[in-house]
């Protein structure tokens, strides 16, 4: 096993050296790490961006940004978490490194789109930040409503031109995989032997690829009328404005989806492994998988209830959110009952996991109250909204990514970190989240506006209060991060298998070889049967 | 484990491709089917105002050119390389007079004062301006892919001339095919909706 | 896994009465379109054009040789289409 060289080392295509090795290359594991970095990069910077926010927020009045930078700011960080950090981050990092290896295959099935889609996806982060310097960042929001969109004077065509960009280069990815899963599973992996996190890519890859289409034609039709003036969703002209809104949120309903499927799959991998027992009710979670797909596509107006839309369809679409968060709670239901009478190993991609659990529940739960047409037009466009979205997308998504970092960087960089620090940031992470988010439910019930740099008096005492718990959460984020890449500086130490995982990935060494295998790797007849775990580890007894 | 020889592997994903493009004209559709059902006799004036001889017309360009086509991917399973190049050859013919079409035809529209924010559309009838909104959008969208279309239908041409797609691997020209065939497709909705609304 | 593509495809012939029929539709639903019907000209419309779309499908397009992945896919995009339609109806349809 040792003298096998890893993908580092072997350069594929084979002719190219040094950066263009990367720059040109069309290995699978090789793109994922470079959508790694880019991604850390946009997603480092929207968090300081989000903290410039609340710094602002801590202080009533005007206390060092304008409001007009205000608005562009909370535009930016809005538009840089969603289309160039949570919408790409698990299926671009890990899907792209771990899908190929969990079906025991070398690579994607078309590898130079996988590369064309990392050059639209950095495409899409340039022409954004290009926006920046012309005309200044459009202060709409992330969701770009008519009419302000069409008639604000900042760069609104830029910028959506750059979400359209990314909203390509997330569709190619989608296609890419579940060509793969169609077509290069190992002969021997039935549908029901694949693992876990490569069941939800494949479900996110569906709604990814019939979802985006709808916001690619949305966001140039705001470019078409910016520049020629059709009149589609203007009411002087007989247009609906309302229906930019359907349009946007078909997409985006599901979008939400696009971005917490993967992050439940990286959940339902790590449970099991540190509990050391199969995980409960795998089919169910296979079918809650795609349930949440097609049914996710049926509720999207419940964005839009306060919008003027009829009462029907408010009625309708509410009921039908609430037949969506059964299968979510299926789910969660699985990973406890994985946990229950576990014999559980406590390391920090459990850790991370088990507060995406409590973090994505409080989340789950407020969305029903969002979902409630009554609550809704109560809370609607509030802080209260604000910290849902926060609890789902950040307590669900971004923890799932930094479980599923922590879970598969001995993997893919072949160093284990310390463990000790890890700690320290995740618990800085977790406890900075619920002090800087809770109030923000708080605020939110009590009425506060979203995407106001201003409030009233009333509110001072919660936004001061949140933004030490901002403090924290951006401390813990860079702790964990700094402590993984320091490890890049000393030498390559992991096992293959340092967790006791069965998933395929862990039976080559870490980091793996060019081809991914060093021997053809064996499918289980059930892909979490930890028999042949436990006897490993019960040998040794300290589970190192 | 090469996918290089899976060719049932890539016309899926050229089918899946063919699928974000169906919901992206589908987006058009959500608009087209709401604002008629709110402008129904605007959009019958709008209509009449279409010249349908136009419509027929490219409606028959694209059918045929749809048809010789995929007698472009017969001849190449036949090993019938001329038949081939012809095939493809009228296709691309095809794409070329229904442009040319489009073109008079928009510009006859243009220059009768109806155009996106032009006066007489602005000053009229809300109904019409959102038809003939979407009719440039619609079409104009389509005009995009039936040059993509051509230049797919294109590159089948040199490489089954050059001997690069035979009877063994061809799913280039197969995909491209498809993709013109979508692109037909779509028209035969198109048609009917701005032609035809009498 | 395969080598070289399976060979199915149809005659020419076929491709030729098929694009006859093609022909025939559209001349069907352009005569039709000049007797007013009310609101059923649209219908009638539509579904003349889902019919040819059916058979550019079937034949043109190769869906008739394909296996089930192909056609449930279709099928399911084709139904997410029609939800965007007609959920949007849920709205305006009873403003
Ligand atoms: C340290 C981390 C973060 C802080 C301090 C923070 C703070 C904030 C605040 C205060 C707002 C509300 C702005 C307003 O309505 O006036 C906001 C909005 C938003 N945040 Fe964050 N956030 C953080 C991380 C994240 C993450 C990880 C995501 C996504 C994964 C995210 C996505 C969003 C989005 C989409 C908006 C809405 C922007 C808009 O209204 O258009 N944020 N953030
Ligand atoms: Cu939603």
């Amino acid at each position: 096993m040792e003298t096998v060289k890893s993908f580092f080392e072997t350069p594929s295509p084979a002719r190219f050296k040094g950066i263009w090795s990367w720059l040109l290359t069309t290995d699978h594991k090789r793109i994922g790490l470079m959508y790694l970095f880019s991604i850390l990069f946009w997603f480092l910077l929207a968090v300081l961006l989000g903290g410039v926010i609340r710094l602002e927020l801590m202080f009533q009045g005007e206390t060092f940004i304008s409001a007009e930078v205000y608005n562009s700011l909370f535009t930016l960080h809005g538009v840089i978490m969603i289309f160039l950090f949570i919408i790409p981050a698990l299926p671009a990092v890990f899907g792209n490194f771990f899908l190929p290896m969990q079906i025991g295959t070398d690579d994607v099935f078309f590898p130079k789109l996988n590369l064309l889609s990392w050059y639209l996806y950095m495409a899409g982060g340039i022409i954004a930040i290009i926006s920046l310097f012309s005309d200044g960042f459009p202060d709409t929001g992330w969701t770009f409503y008519v009419p302000f969109s069409i008639s604000t004077h900042t760069n609104v065509s830029t910028a959506v031109f750059a979400a359209f960009v990314l909203g390509i280069a997330s569709m190619l990815t989608g296609l890419n995989f579940i060509t793969t899963i169609h077509r290069m599973r190992k002969k021997q992996m039935g549908w029901m032997q694949i693992p876990l996190f490569t069941w939800s890519l494949y479900a996110t890859s569906w709604v990814q690829l019939l979802a985006t289409p709808v916001v690619s034609i949305t966001l140039l039709l705001v470019i078409i009328e910016r520049y020629v003036g059709v009149g589609l969703f203007d009411p002087s002209r007989g247009g609906d404005p309302i229906l930019y809104q359907h349009l946007f949120w078909m997409y985006s309903h599901p979008a939400v989806y696009i971005m917490i499927l993967p992050g439940m799959g990286v959940i339902s991998e790590i449970i099991p492994v540190f509990s050391r027992k199969s995980i409960f009710g795998y089919k169910a979670i296979v079918a809650s998988s795609m349930a949440i797909a097609i049914a996710g596509s049926l509720v999207w107006a419940h964005h839009m209830y306060t919008s003027g839309m009829s009462d029907t369809a408010i009625f309708v679409f509410s009921l039908l959110t609430f037949v969506v968060a059964i299968p979510s709670a299926i789910k969660v239901f699985s990973w406890v009952a994985t946990l229950y009478k576990g014999s559980i190993q406590m390391t920090p991609p459990l850790f991370l996991a088990l507060c995406f659990i409590y973090l994505f529940s409080v989340g789950g739960l407020t969305g029903l109250v969002l979902g409630a047409a009554g609550t809704d037009i109560y809370v609607h466009d509030t802080h209260f909204v604000v910290a849902h979205f926060h609890f789902t997308m950040f307590g669900g998504t971004g923890f799932a990514f930094f479980a599923a970092l922590h879970y598969w960087w001995p993997k893919m960089f072949g160093r284990m970190y310390d463990f000790k620090k890890a700690y320290i940031g995740a618990i800085l992470l977790t406890g900075g989240f619920m002090f800087h988010y809770v109030p923000m439910f708080i605020l939110g019930l009590q009425g506060m506006p979203r995407r106001y740099f201003d409030y009233l008096p009333q509110y001072a005492k919660g936004n001061f209060f949140a933004g030490f718990g901002a403090a924290f959460m951006i401390i813990g984020i860079f702790l964990m991060v700094i402590n993984l890449l320091i490890t890049l500086r000393k030498p390559m130490d992991a096992k293959a298998d340092p967790w006791g995982g069965t998933t395929l990935e862990w039976q080559t060494p870490s980091p793996p070889p060019l081809h991914n295998f060093v021997t053809e790797p064996c499918v289980l007849d059930y892909p979490y049967d930890f028999t042949g775990v436990v006897k490993k580890y019960s040998k040794n007894t300290k589970g190192e | 484990m090469s996918s290089h020889s899976d060719e049932s592997g890539k016309k899926l994903g050229m089918w899946l491709f063919l699928y974000t493009e169906i919901i992206l004209f589908g987006g058009l559709f959500v608009l087209y089917a709401v604002y008629f059902v709110r402008y129904a006799s605007d959009f019958i004036e709008g209509g009449k105002e279409l010249n349908i001889l136009f419509g027929v017309v490219n409606t028959i360009i694209l059918l045929i050119s749809s048809f010789s086509v995929a007698a472009a991917i017969t001849a190449i399973q036949k090993k019938e390389k001329k038949m081939a190049v012809t095939g493809l050859a009228t296709g691309l013919l095809c794409g070329l007079v229904f442009l040319v079409n489009k073109y008079f035809e928009w510009s006859h529209k243009i220059d009768s004062g109806i155009f996106p924010n032009s006066e007489k559309l602005v000053d009229g009838p809300v109904g019409q301006n959102i038809f003939f909104g979407l009719y440039y959008v619609i079409t104009g969208l389509h005009g995009i892919h039936i040059i993509i279309g051509m230049a797919l239908l294109f590159i089948s041409l040199v490489f089954v001339q050059t001997g690069k797609i035979t009877h063994e691997r061809f799913s280039l020209a197969e995909n491209s095919g498809l993709y013109w065939h979508l692109v037909d497709l779509i028209w035969i909705f198109i048609f009917p909706l701005f032609y035809l609304v009498i | 896994m395969k080598i070289t593509q399976a060979l199915h495809y149809f005659e020419y012939k076929t491709l030729f009465m098929v694009l006859l029929a093609l022909l025939a539709l559209t001349g069907i639903t352009v005569s039709v379109s000049f007797i007013d019907l009310g609101k059923f000209n649209v219908w009638i419309a539509l579904i003349i054009a889902s019919t040819k779309g059916a058979i550019v499908l079937l034949f043109f397009m190769h869906m008739k040789y394909e296996g089930r992945v192909l056609v449930f896919s279709f099928l399911g995009t084709i139904f997410f289409l029609g939800i965007m339609i007609s959920f949007t109806f849920w709205d305006v349809g009873f403003r």
